[in-house]
Formats: C-alpha cells, structure tokens, sequence
C-alpha cells in the first residue's frame, strides 16, 4: 500500500507562542515541533506498511526549517518525503493550502494519505475533508481506530471508528481515501539510534510551487481568502481571589459560587 | 433582508443549543434561514424550535442520502443552496461535523472560512482566539460570503421576540459519486448518564491528576451533578486511565467556553489551557498554590481538594 502522512511542524505549544507583525504564525523564533497528532498519523503508517506492506511517504508544506521535522519524521520509519518549499506560501490560508497539498499529492498516487486531526498551532481541523474535497476520493475523519481489509484487487476496503459526542459512528470506504487520526488511535513509537542515522540518508524531495502548476497569486497573503484585520495578546485575567484552606475552603468556594449565582 | 442560513445540529434529544446561539446571532445579522439536513422527518421535528429562535424559513434535505454518509453529501446541497439564494452570510456550529461541513463548502465555493469564532459584526468580522487563547485575532473573509463556524456557548441563546412561522422548503438532493464515498455503517451511543454534553454545558466540572485514580472521579461526577454541570477531564487524567477520553478537555481534547468552569486537581498546563481558557468564571481547587491555573481563577483554594470538595458538595446540599 503507498501511504503518505501529512506532518507540518509547529511551535511547540508548551512554550511561547505569538504571532508575527503579519499576523502570521510566529515560526521563525519559536522553538518548533513535528504536530503531536501527526506522529500518531506516522506511527499508524508504519504499521500499516508493517502488515500489508508498501512504501510510506512524508509531505511537508513549511518554510526552510521544516526540514528539521520532516528529518524527525522520518526517523520513525517512512521511506521518503517530500517537502514543498516556496516563500510565495508565506501567508497562506486553509483554502489555498489544501490547494498546494493535493497538487503535490497528486503525482504521489497514494491509496492512503493520513493525518493528524488537528496541529495544535491552528487547530482548524479542516485540511482532511478540504483534501478529499479537491481530490475526489472519501475522507474517513476522527479516526479513533482504523482497519484495513485487502479485498485482493487494487482496492482495499477502511473502517474507521469516529468519535462523536454521543458516542462512535462506523465509517467506511475504499481507498484511496484521506484518514485523519486522534493521538487515542496508537501509541506512537520513539525513533531509535539505527532511525535516527538512516533517516539522514532518506530521499527528501524539494518541490516549489512551479514544480506544482500552482501560480504564486494562487497563495500567500495575494491569494488568501481571508484575512487577519488586527491581533492582540490577551490581557491576562486578574483580580481573581485565592484562599488557602484553612477548614472552610469548601464553604468559601460555594459562597463566591453562590454570588455569582451558580447555586 | 439578507437571507443568513444556519446550518442545524441535532442530537436524539432534539436542536442542539449552538443551533439556538447561531439563530440569535444570525438575527443580529439578517433574516435567519434554517437548513436541515439530516434523516427522514428530521426537520417536521424541529420546526417549533427552530421558530421560537425566530428561522424565518427551513430548508430541508433528509433522506438516507444525506444521514447514511459522512458530511460530502451536505456540503453538496449546501453549496447549491447558497448559490440559489446567495445569502449574507453561512453559519454552521464549531463542531467536528460543522467544521468538516464548512471546510468542504469554502473549497466548492473557493470562499474563506474562518472557524471557532466567539463573535461575528454585523460588517463581517469575527472575533477568533489563538494560541490556547492568549492572542484575541478579528479577521473577516475576503473571498466569497463570510462563511463562519461557531464555538459553542459563544452566544446567550435568546428566543426571538415574536416566534416566527417558517414554511419548510424541500431541497432537491443531486449528488455525485465523490458524495457517497464514506458510508456511516453503523452509530453506537456511548454517553453515559443524564449529564449535558461537555462542550454545550453552561458549567463543566474537570477534575486533573490531581484526583488520583478513576475511582476518586466520583467526587468530581457528584459536585458535576450537584450543580448539572457535565464532567470533563485534563489530558494527565485521561492518560492515567481515570476517565474516558470523549471527556478530554484541552488540546487534543475538547475546546469549552461554559459559564463556569471548575478545575479539581489540574495544575493548569497550557495544553489544558487550550481548552477552557475562554470560559467565563473559572474556580479551581489544587494543593499547589504555584500551580499555573491559579492564574487563571476568579476563586482559587489552594488545599486538598479530598477535604474541600466534600465540603463543598454538602454546603451546596444545604443551600438547595
């Protein structure tokens, strides 16, 4: 089976986070990680690939220092990957980088693209279904389990279990389909010392957005769809009261309750 | 006025309350439309409701069709539905399915999108938080309709003055191959109790590593039910095997704005922060008192929560 995973690198969401004089994500000070979520998507692949073989190919759509994470990324176990690097996408919003992305998985011909439900920078949740969308194959989203039957033939039949808020749905389809993971699907595994070696030998290929039959007008701040009109840090809350317990905290907690009217 | 269409969620309980918020903002925003899009009879169900929240008009496509596949076949009649009546704006809730809804609609449409939005003017800009909702961000789309997706408990759902009396507008539902790729086989329903769902909850009750085991989670379930809040859980918790993860609040988990929110032995992490910092009372109780949710909290006890929440529950039995 030929799998790609979609990994985007992020700023690590424990340490601080703003966003630049663009009202873009501040990248290029932050310290930077592969999307939690997306190692769960990863690790997936891997044992896809494990139990019905086939090849496992990381995208990236990020500026230069992505290819730290895809570097990470690979150190897991994928075969290859591919990076898409144009400043001309510096800017762009979710309509237009589902653009990018299935122009580039195109030619990738993937029976299996996963990702990660969400990255903990935008947390949008958008790109799988905007992906299928494009691409006109199924989306199986919110995958909290994942089963593969090869039917024998060139399809093979997914089953996914989707966490709802009443309960689970069943979703099924035939690949090719996008499957985008919750980090409750597997435990994803660490690279190891042997991983962390081959990866640096790993094929990564770079591709601009020329290389995709984008225009440059298509993405960026020139092609968004929407816009950042101002931002600003949230003041951080203040004049909250902090008791000690000292016997009567219970009944102090429920008087303050009580005067805002919540007994 | 501009027609604004509201996309509705339902559960089996009936109109789902970020339905109720959406209808109220969209009043402020032009003559509420209601579009269902669900089962066999699902909008004959809720045209009371969808009423007394002033829907001007519904719009319904319901069928195996629609109910029998994962989101595409609503995005399609959605999309035709709006280049039919070229509203002023789409709104649909901030939920998974809304979101998948609306992310398939920008891309038919080649419109902007903007999701989890606390707040939309009336000339198109939304108020959005990010980075666990340290940074506030107004945005508008620039491309297309403001197509917008709600966080739940955003809005104080109102009844409109006068209930409305919506005629019901059948849509048709022509559908391509691409929209039945996805067949949902099969829905189980694994919600326990009577408790409100976590992220329509006016006030939840989250209780962190600091409970200490599952069976300790009693106590938090009792202050939840004491004061018909819904139970949640940090991401420690849930990762000790305390609670359920459907119940995870925070990155990785659910996002909740309620009313008010009740931290028992969370020591307030970011990625906890992430989920509930939007809330508008926060209370908490943890026996760190460097413990970084107390920055956060308009009441703190810093104390064992094994001796203060017990009390607290009886003085809330005292008062009812």
């Amino acid at each position: 089976m030929n799998i790609v995973v979609l990994v985007k690198q992020v700023p690590d969401s424990g340490a601080e986070r703003n966003l630049s004089a663009d009202n873009t994500v501040d990248r290029a000070s932050a310290s930077n990680v592969i999307n939690e979520m997306d190692e769960y998507a990863i690790e997936e692949a891997l044992r896809i690939r494990e139990a019905h073989g086939g090849e496992v190919t990381v995208l990236t759509m990020g500026p230069e220092r992505a290819a730290e994470s895809i570097r990470k990324a690979l150190s897991m176990g994928p075969d290859k990957a591919v990076h898409v690097l144009d400043d001309a996408l510096h800017g762009s919003c979710a309509v237009a980088t589902s653009k990018v992305i299935a122009a580039a998985l195109g030619p990738l011909n993937a029976d299996l693209v996963i990702c990660g439900a969400e990255s903990t920078d935008g947390r949008v949740q958008v790109m799988p279904h905007m992906l299928a969308e494009r691409l006109g194959v199924a989306a199986l989203t919110g995958a909290r389990k994942l089963t593969i039957e090869p039917s024998g033939g060139e399809a093979s039949t997914l089953t996914i279990e989707r966490q709802t808020e009443e309960g689970y749905e069943v979703v099924t389809a035939s690949t090719p389909a996008v499957v985008s993971v919750w980090d409750t699907i597997n435990e994803p595994r660490y690279p190891s010392f042997k991983g962390i070696m081959a990866a640096k030998k790993k094929p990564v290929q770079t591709l601009a957005l020329a290389d995709l039959g984008v225009e440059a007008s298509e993405v960026g701040f020139d092609g968004a769809t929407s816009e950042v009109v101002e931002s600003s840090k949230r003041p951080p809350r203040s004049g909250g009261q902090k008791v000690n317990d000292e016997g009567e905290g219970g009944v102090q907690l429920v008087a303050f309750l009580a005067s805002e009217k919540f007994v | 006025m501009a027609e604004v269409l509201v996309v509705v969620e339902a559960t089996a309980a009936g109109v789902k309350k970020v339905t109720l918020e959406l209808l109220t903002l969209a009043r402020t925003l032009g003559s509420p439309s209601a579009v269902v899009l669900g089962g066999t009879g699902a909008a004959a169900a809720m045209t009371d409701k969808l009423a007394e929240y002033g829907a001007e008009k519904i719009y319904a496509a319901e069928g195996d069709e629609i109910d029998g596949h994962l989101v595409a076949p609503k995005a399609t009649v959605l999309a035709a539905l709006v280049r039919d009546v070229q509203p002023a704006a789409v709104l649909l809730g901030s939920t998974q399915e809304g979101k998948e809804i609306a992310a398939r609609l920008a891309v038919k449409l080649d419109n902007g999108l903007l999701t989890d939005v606390l707040d939309l003017s009336t000339d198109g800009v939304a108020t959005q938080t990010a980075f666990a909702g340290q940074t506030l961000v107004k945005s508008k789309v620039t491309r297309g309709l403001p197509l917008v997706t709600l966080r739940p408990n955003s809005v104080t759902p109102t009844p409109a003055p006068a209930a409305s009396a919506p005629a019901v507008t059948s849509l048709d539902i022509a559908l391509g191959d691409a929209d039945r790729l996805a067949k949902v086989t099969e829905r189980v329903a694994e919600q326990k109790g009577s408790r409100p769902e976590l992220t329509e909850a006016s006030i939840v009750v989250s209780g962190g590593r600091g409970v200490g085991n599952a069976d300790n989670f009693k106590l938090v379930e009792e202050i939840a039910d004491l004061l018909g809040a819904a139970v949640g859980a940090s991401r420690a918790a849930v990762d000790s095997g305390f609670y359920p993860h459907q119940f995870q609040v925070g990155q990785t988990g659910k996002t909740v704005s309620p009313q008010l929110y009740v931290a028992l032995g969370i020591s307030g992490a970011i990625q906890h922060r992430a989920g509930m910092q939007t809330s508008k009372t926060i209370v908490a109780v943890n026996k760190d008192a460097e413990a970084p949710i107390f920055e956060l909290t308009d009441f703190g006890v810093v104390g064992d929560l094994f001796k203060v929440v017990p009390q607290a529950a009886e003085e809330i039995r005292k008062r009812k």
